[in-house]
């Protein structure tokens, strides 16, 4: 008697298992990676498994994982977005350079800089959707423009500085929260605009349309979707972050000529690492998110092992090949 | 009506003014552009002065050499990132296992060409066994050789002896070896697209993978011998640099950009990204237009963050005016 209800019994554990086992296959990869680097790091430096070492390390990450969802837009409708960094090095420069410490100005530096940001995005956009000139080139040629122009207009050395609280978004901690005493303004803005950018990329119509012309722009233009406008709000989309980011990380790290100086191959990196898929069709907000805290936390374990920062590019390159390598073995093995 | 008029002769004229790529008539206007900012402002001086002239020509021969290179990889619908670290890597390779020493040259050489050979090997499995994007499989063995040259080299190491440096000085009568360097490149490059059969399999499997599949062709193969000429290329061009500078150091590659301008030359030549058109002398006059708009630029004392930002708008200019009729959409 007691074997016939041991079988149904099994049976149903080898299947709850199953279940679960189906249920772990699915998990993207980026997520395992990042808690075993969060775990090791936090063993070989014990300040950053407190609360203050989790919320600094979210200051510091924030403004990548917020470059990298914007280059998931351009990168998911099929483009490359290379003038990313370029536009975050115009955004310190100049920001610097209006603001010239005077706490007045912060507010239209920041709404210059938007503005900027719009209108690159905007004739990223245009010339990709109506030049038909291909996004690298187009991009390529934004990056010089802005570099370039970025360099004219201060003269060749950073002018100005940035009154405290511009600096304030990119620096600053919110005191006095419950539980766990202070938040990263930036971590803040980070996980708002990660929920928003969330939403419109899964939830609505434009998300969609976005990953039917990464996938395949005639088959978009053809069941009725706006290729050109798609394109043109990605690009947008992708500098306005750049601008964000920028804002950030002048906040954080100050002003220099060197600002964001290639940060868009790190965004390309990071976005690669959360498993989006070049030359479009392909990616999850929150999983590019994921790839640039994996990424971030990667480089601060090279740091604590103590790797000079020339090997810390070796490493970076060997993991997007991998992470590419394994998306591509993965999705060869479902076929 | 015309056509009817036209005798064979004449058509046959028509059809060899169709095939010149556009970026000639490019190469023509920038040209004529130079000459009239010439006039205007430095009264005829610059592009009348032979040492002038013979500047525009060197300065396009280590950009001209990769981006025959890359031209190679972009008709197969491939990139390559890495080229400005091959670079690198054999202008420090170069200097430090030559050590002035001009019995070690060939040894050298051989030494080198090896590790292009392996460079690009690696570039080709990564994109073909592992399935990786070509941008990413070159950006991270770019990473990788950066990180090793920057790892142990943190300065100018060795040198290059004399005879060597005749590659980037000497001339045989009253041309430049370097010139003649590059002309050689880039007919080699030429008569292995146009004239044999790996050239044809190589737009076969640029135009459509699937399609040069089918036929018989072994894709594969196909890209990473491409990938290795590229990195052939790089290493040539490696080997040029460190023959001027007379010793090499990490930054040399990356500081020329030859990565980000190989493909913007490859592109304002005529070559699409999407791979199955384009040649190498269409390359040849988007490194020409380079070569004229920096000499004139700099010649004129234009503030080179301006020159920085003019060379971004003709680039797009450049690629837009011949695309922007295609029916193809771009991405």
């Amino acid at each position: 008697m007691a074997t016939s209800t041991d079988v149904p019994n099994s049976q149903r554990l080898t299947s709850i298992l199953e279940d679960i086992w189906t249920w772990v296959k699915k998990v993207p990869p980026v997520y395992p990676v990042f808690i075993v680097v969060l775990f090791i790091v936090s063993q070989l430096n014990p300040n950053f498994a407190t609360i203050n070492g989790v919320t600094s390390f979210l200051r510091r990450s924030s403004p990548l994982a917020i470059l990298a969802m914007g280059q998931l837009y351009v990168l998911a409708s099929g483009g490359f977005d290379l003038s990313q960094g370029s536009l975050i090095n115009l955004t310190t420069i100049g920001s610097a350079l209006i603001i010239y410490g005077n706490p007045e100005d912060a507010f239209i530096s920041i709404t210059v800089m938007l503005g900027i940001g719009i209108m690159v995005g905007l004739v990223n956009g245009f010339v990709v959707s109506y030049l038909k000139v291909p996004s690298l080139i187009a991009t390529l040629g934004m990056l010089l423009l802005l570099k370039g122009g970025g360099l004219y207009w201060t003269g060749g050395a950073p002018k100005g500085y940035l009154s405290d609280n511009f600096r304030f978004f990119g620096r600053n901690y919110i005191e006095n929260i419950p539980v766990i005493g202070r938040f990263p303004v930036a971590g803040l803005i980070f996980i708002l605009l990660g929920v928003i950018l969330s939403v419109l990329f899964h939830k609505t119509n434009l998300g969609k349309q976005i990953l039917a012309v990464g996938d395949n722009p005639k088959a978009a233009r053809l069941s009725g979707v706006k290729v050109k406008k798609v394109r043109i709000i990605a690009f947008i989309i992708s500098a306005v972050m750049a601008v964000i980011g920028g804002i950030l990380l002048g906040g954080f790290g100050g002003v220099s000529i060197e600002a964001g100086e290639g940060m868009e191959m790190l965004s390309v990196s990071a976005a690669v690492i959360g498993g989006a898929v070049l030359l479009g069709g392909k990616g999850s907000v929150p999983n590019v998110a994921f790839g640039a805290l994996t990424l971030e936390g990667i480089i601060s374990l090279l740091n604590l092992l103590g790797l000079p920062k020339p090997y810390r590019d070796a490493v970076q390159g060997v993991i997007i090949i991998g992470a590419v390598a394994y998306t591509a073995i993965r999705s060869r093995k479902r076929d | 009506m015309t056509t009817e008029v036209m005798s064979n002769d004449e058509k046959k004229w028509v059809k060899a003014f169709q095939r010149i790529p556009q970026v000639y008539y490019f190469l023509v206007i920038i040209t004529v552009l130079g000459v009239v900012l010439d006039q205007i402002f430095a009264r005829g001086n610059i592009l009348s002065n032979p040492s002038i002239l013979t500047n525009i020509l060197i300065r396009s021969v280590a950009l001209g050499i990769v981006a025959v290179g890359q031209t190679f990889v972009m008709i197969g619908a491939s990139i390559d990132l890495s080229v400005a670290y091959t670079i690198s890597l054999t202008a420090v390779l170069s200097s430090l296992l030559m050590q002035g020493d001009p019995s070690r040259v060939p040894m050298t050489i051989a030494i080198v060409v090896g590790v292009g050979v392996l460079v690009g090997l690696i570039n080709g499995l990564i994109i073909t066994k592992l399935d990786v994007n070509a941008f990413i499989a070159t950006l991270g063995t770019g990473l990788i050789i950066k990180g090793f040259l920057n790892g142990s080299f943190t300065n100018w190491s060795g040198s290059v002896p004399e005879s060597f440096q005749a590659i980037g000085y000497e001339k045989i009568g009253p041309i430049p070896i370097s010139i003649l360097l590059l002309l050689a490149v880039v007919i080699i490059g030429w008569f292995i697209l146009s004239w044999t059969k790996y050239g044809a399999h190589l737009y076969g499997v640029g135009g459509s993978k699937e399609i040069g599949r089918l036929s018989g062709l072994r894709t594969s193969r196909v890209i990473i011998i491409s990938h290795i000429i590229c990195s052939l290329t790089s290493v040539l061009s490696g080997f040029f640099v460190v023959s001027r500078l007379g010793s090499g150091a990490p930054w040399v590659g990356p500081d020329g950009i030859y990565d980000l301008e190989s493909i913007a030359t490859t592109v304002i030549g005529g070559t699409a990204l999407s791979g199955g058109r384009g040649g190498v002398f269409g390359t040849l006059a988007g490194v020409f237009i380079f070569g004229v708009i920096d000499t004139v630029f700099n010649q004129l004392g234009i503030d080179t963050f301006l020159k920085t930002v003019l060379r971004g708008a003709i680039i797009i200019l450049a690629v837009a005016s011949y695309s922007f009729r295609s029916e193809r959409e771009a991405a």
